[in-house]
């Protein structure tokens, strides 16, 4: 654990720089992180995205997986891929300040 | 030079349902994390790609020591008398069992899971000496398969890759 200051808000990460607390969480913190994981500006379809990541984390406690992301938020495998480039997985899961995903699909 | 991304080739060789999971789960878990990644179907793993037989995988009870009829709801690891699964219609009854508790794992079917796979920018090979023995062509194949490669070409396209048999 450490304390990271990001899109201008101190908050605590983990070793993977993963946000520990998801309540720390903040849409120039979301900017910020999707800088740095080569997604240089967040759009509507980016949006559409985290915000359903961090409501389905919050009803279930967990981090959606990529099929999880798929099948409820309705957003097909190509443009997840495509909004999220160089593998989503761990990147949508950081830049919506949640843990990375527990499940396998 | 740029930095090469990382690549992982796996070899797709088993037709039966319980051996066709395991490389879609690591392609798909490899494609997430960003790494280039191709499926190689050969001998029994052709099935997977068959457009005839995709969705009708199964798993034979008969001389699968691991499988145990715990997964049925029987305390303990009592294992299925191996005459037992001669029985027509066992193979048919545990490929059931297996298609039902991988629904409720919400694993998405083996033809589902290649679309995935496809869309997610994975690419899908057939092994052209299995094509030839089984006497298939490029249409008996689901879409997404890319193409048709000898065995050089492979050994080609996977230079840098990290190779994964199964």
């Amino acid at each position: 654990m450490a304390n990271r200051t990001i899109g201008g808000k101190t908050v605590e990460v983990n070793e993977e720089g993963f946000l520990t607390n998801p309540g720390q969480w903040t849409k120039e913190i979301a900017e910020e992180l999707a800088r740095e994981d080569g997604v240089p500006a967040l759009a509507e379809a980016h949006w559409k995205v985290i915000e359903f990541c961090r409501q389905d984390a919050q009803a279930s406690g967990k981090s959606p997986t990529l099929r999880r992301i798929t099948t409820a938020a309705g957003v097909s495998t190509k443009d997840l891929f495509a909004l999220f480039p160089k593998g989503p997985a761990k990147k949508v899961a950081r830049i919506s300040g949640l843990g990375k995903p527990e499940g396998c699909v | 030079m740029a930095e090469q991304n990382r690549k992982m080739a796996f070899i797709c060789s088993k037709g039966n349902l319980d051996m066709a999971y395991p490389g879609l789960f690591m392609g798909w878990a490899a494609l997430g994390n960003g790494i280039d990644v191709m499926l190689f179907f050969t001998y029994w793993g052709m099935d997977m790609i068959n457009k005839a037989r995709v969705d009708h995988l199964e798993i034979p009870p008969v001389a699968n020591a691991s499988m145990k009829m715990n997964m049925m709801g029987v305390p303990g690891y009592l294992g299925i008398p191996q005459i037992m699964g001669i029985i027509p219609g066992m193979t048919a009854f545990a490929s059931w069992l297996m298609k039902k508790k991988m629904k409720g794992l919400q694993v998405p079917t083996i033809r589902e899971y290649l679309q995935m796979i496809v869309d997610g920018g994975g690419k899908l090979y057939a092994c052209k000496n299995t094509v030839d023995m089984f006497g298939l062509k490029k249409e008996d194949f689901i879409d997404g398969v890319v193409d048709i490669v000898t065995v050089g070409d492979f050994i080609d396209m996977t230079e840098g890759a990290q190779i994964i048999f199964i």
